[in-house]
């Protein structure tokens, strides 16, 4: 003689949905934040060679990055087979190289000016010919921390 | 007699699929870059060359354009490249009396190659033809050579690599006392196998 009834509550209470809209806008700002959109098209084709003993590039705002190679085939016609450079979206002649690096550099804040690196991302199977030769024009404006950019991996595999 | 009307609630039932369409663009579109390298200096433009280096002090590697690798006028496999550098490096000829004696060397002491780390030159010469992934290929086998022996002496001296303290110091959680102390240590054992790598094109 119970006073008590127990109810067999058969079905499984609903899970509550309410907040679902919360937690995928905390993941949808996290990646808003970390999202870097692209900002150069590649121009030439650019297929960075492999190296294990790297060192990370950090400081986003100190690097001006500049992309050698031969053009893609879209631009083949007009600008040859030869390796080119390119910088920020534009195709950019030895000539006039040294005088648009100088350009970039002075378009960062002062204080960061003495503390800029040149990222070469050149291509692997790009000959040295056009490399050296920016080097030089780097040499002549007097830039000169730069860095091989370059994936992480067996360097053995840039031989094939 | 029309009694007051509230506005009407929207449903914001569909606020989290309009969230997840934001979310999906957003990982699809997404480049977590770090980009990465081997960091170099070049020689300013004015800068003297180099006077009175003797010939033993300078380990002459060369690219031809046909990305054949030669040092010391022989032709060798690029995976000897290390090896040979870093009994290069760490060979300290200079004899114990004279001022260039290198206490910490454990090479050959050969009378034929470099005085000590300092004196030693690794002269890296390119052509134009020569193809870039192989180039960074000797590049990465120099650093490698020079990393192995700054990792040996900073095992020797603070029982820590020398690659893993740069790490340390590079990260950004490392607090500030303990970067000064890394930069001092690294500072020593840069001291101890100072990277002297010049590159330059000839041929």
């Amino acid at each position: 003689m119970s006073k008590f009834k127990f109810k067999k509550n058969t079905n499984t209470p609903e899970v509550s949905t309410a907040s679902l809209p919360d937690i995928v806008f905390m993941l949808l700002f996290f990646f808003m934040t970390v999202t870097v959109m692209k900002d150069d098209t590649l121009k030439v084709v650019n297929e960075l060679p492999n190296a294990s003993e790297i060192k990370k590039l950090e400081k986003k705002d100190r690097i001006i990055t500049i992309y050698i190679g031969k053009p893609v085939e879209k631009f083949e016609e007009t600008q040859g087979e030869q390796p080119k450079i390119q910088m920020d979206d534009r195709f950019v002649n030895l000539a006039e190289f040294g005088s648009r690096v100088l350009e970039a550099i002075n378009e960062r804040p002062e204080h960061l000016r003495g503390f800029i690196t040149i990222s070469l991302k050149v291509d692997k199977k790009a000959s040295m010919g056009l490399v050296d030769d920016v080097k030089e024009e780097l040499r002549k404006i007097n830039a000169l921390k730069i860095n091989y950019t370059t994936y992480e991996g067996d360097a053995y595999k840039n031989l094939d | 007699m029309a009694s007051r009307e509230e506005a009407p609630k929207v449903n914001a039932g569909s606020m989290a699929d309009i969230a997840f369409l934001l979310l999906i663009f957003f990982l699809v579109t997404t480049t977590i870059e770090t980009d990465a390298g081997l960091n170099r200096m070049l020689p300013g433009k004015d800068s003297p060359p180099p006077s009175d280096v003797y010939q033993r002090n300078i380990l002459p590697i060369l690219l031809n354009g046909k990305d054949e690798l030669m040092v010391d006028g022989e032709i060798i496999d690029l995976k000897d490249l290390k090896d040979i550098t870093i009994a290069f490096l760490d060979n300290g000829g200079a004899s114990s009396e004279s001022e260039n004696y290198c206490n910490y060397c454990q090479g050959n002491r050969d009378v034929k190659s470099s005085d000590n780390p300092d004196k030693a030159i690794v002269s890296l010469m390119s052509n134009r033809e020569t193809t870039y992934g192989v180039y960074i290929t000797v590049q990465n086998e120099l650093v490698a050579a020079y990393n192995n022996l700054r990792n040996r002496e900073a095992q020797r001296l603070y029982k820590i690599d020398f690659t893993a303290m740069e790490a340390l110091y590079d990260k950004s959680e490392t607090p500030k006392a303990k970067k000064d102390e890394l930069k001092m240590k690294i500072r020593s054992i840069q001291k101890l196998y100072p990277m002297k790598l010049s590159e330059a094109e000839r041929q």
